[in-house]
């Protein structure tokens, strides 16, 4: 394998973005959702996964690992390539170039969400629940921050999943291909309506 | 109708010295012909070598070789586009006509560019069939008709060096070798005799610069002169170096 490191840390890095990061990413977009049924709703739902045992374990293996070792390697990736879609103006192209993007735009969010829900709390002992959040997102510039973190995160996590499913030879005709750009085009409606759907309940009380 | 037709051509060259020296554009207008094309238009510029301003210049130096589009040698880019320069005709081309060298390639001098390093890339992935030895092997197994002529499609690949200009993430930064070569094992590896040493070219796709480095930008697929399906080449290579990981990992012993 040793030959093959660049290979191997290629692949791990398109499998890592799906298998966990992907599900993760459903996952708590979906329990955010529940802000739309009421805060206590959500602080409950919230309250569930906070309190899941070995949380230290889960939130390291499942979420920060794999997300760090995306987003470095995804640096890295932006740095080697040399954009061209000014020339070159064909669809794939447009969204080779957005991938981009989001990635760096959904790296600076996850980066400031974090240290904003779990790194500064662990000095000022605040509990994340639906008001803390609230007093985040009913200022002007938070709520369009996170509007445009969270649907620059769901675009990337959706056009990836089109690129894995390429990358792992699942979708190999260009039927295939194609047939894969609206699903994973409904994949990333779908998800970006469970985004926008929680920031609204929260940061607008609708 | 004669008179209605434009008599001179107005063409706008990158033009570079030696492969270390600053490029620099210089325009020529040369007399139009009927069914000129871009080759013949910079052989008008060699016979007269005189710029647009009337100040003598130097001819303009590329490379061809086939004159019809078979052997890729010609490649530049041509109004935006990079093709060969054997099929584009004039009468096609929106004037001024803009030629550049593919800027991923080394230059040489003006347009003619170093494509080595897609010669390299077909030696490392062994874009060939070993029947060498000290012996007769004898007749290979029979291909069906069906499938040479799928493969023949794949052959037609001139390494011209287009779908590598067209990638981004070929360049100075990263050593991918692009969605010529890729295609190439695929081509190789359905041959029946070729398929005997499948994976050792897997094997070289999965080393450095091979196929890990392709971002399905799926450029090459839409610029490539010949049509051929490089995303789908590639596509199926991506499902076949897995496999040959998963293998190689494992541990099962079939691995070659």
């Amino acid at each position: 394998m040793n030959e093959n490191r660049e290979f191997f840390y290629r692949r791990l890095h398109s499998l890592l973005g799906v298998l966990p990061i992907g599900i993760f990413l459903i996952q708590h977009l979906v329990i955010n959702h529940f802000a739309a049924y009421g805060s206590d709703s959500f602080n409950k739902a919230a309250g569930f996964m906070h309190d899941l045992p070995f949380r230290f374990v889960l939130e390291w293996v499942v979420i920060y690992i794999p997300i760090l070792y995306h987003a470095i390697l995804g640096v890295y990736i932006v740095l080697t390539g040399k954009n061209n879609a000014r020339r070159y103006g064909y669809f794939r192209n447009l969204m080779f170039l957005l991938q981009r993007v989001t990635g760096i735009v959904t790296l600076i969010f996850i980066a400031w969400h974090v240290y904003q829900t779990r790194i500064i709390t662990i000095f000022t002992q605040e509990t994340i629940d639906f008001d803390f959040m609230e007093a985040i997102l009913t200022q002007p510039f938070f709520f369009w921050f996170y509007l445009i973190g969270v649907i620059s995160t769901t675009f990337h996590f959706a056009n990836g999943l089109w690129s894995f499913l390429v990358t792992w030879g699942i979708t190999v005709s260009p039927r295939s291909q194609r047939i894969a750009t609206y699903a994973t085009l409904l994949v990333f409606l779908g998800v970006t309506y469970l985004g926008i759907r929680s920031l609204l309940a929260i940061g607008m009380g609708v | 109708m004669e008179a209605t037709k434009q008599e001179t051509v107005t063409l706008i060259v990158t033009r570079q010295n030696d492969p270390s020296s600053a490029p620099y554009e210089e325009t020529f207008e040369v007399p139009y012909r009927e069914n000129m094309n871009v080759i013949s238009a910079l052989m008008e510029i060699r016979r007269n070598p005189v710029n647009a301003e009337g100040k003598d210049s130097t001819p303009i130096y590329w490379d061809m070789n086939c004159l019809e589009e078979v052997c890729g040698a010609c490649s530049m880019v041509i109004n935006g586009e990079p093709r060969q320069s054997c099929a584009a005709l004039i009468d096609k081309l929106e004037q001024p006509i803009r030629l550049e060298p593919m800027s991923t390639f080394p230059i040489v001098r003006d347009l003619a560019v170093d494509r080595s390093q897609m010669f390299d890339s077909l030696k490392k992935v062994k874009a060939w069939v070993p029947i060498d030895g000290t012996y007769d092997l004898g007749p290979g197994p029979r291909m069906p008709e069906k499938k040479r002529q799928w493969a023949y499609e794949l052959s037609k690949c001139m390494t011209c060096g287009v779908c590598l200009e067209a990638c981004p993430n070929v360049n100075d930064k990263s050593d991918f070798i692009g969605p010529a070569p890729i295609s190439q094992v695929r081509l190789f590896n359905s041959h029946p005799t070729g398929a005997m040493n499948k994976g050792e070219r897997l094997e070289a796709l999965m080393g450095e610069g091979g196929i890990g480095s392709c971002g399905n930008s799926q450029n090459c697929v839409q610029v490539c002169p010949k049509g051929i399906p490089l995303t789908t080449s590639i596509a199926e290579m991506n499902r076949a170096t897995n496999i040959q990981s998963f293998k190689n990992f494992f541990g099962s012993d079939t691995n070659y």
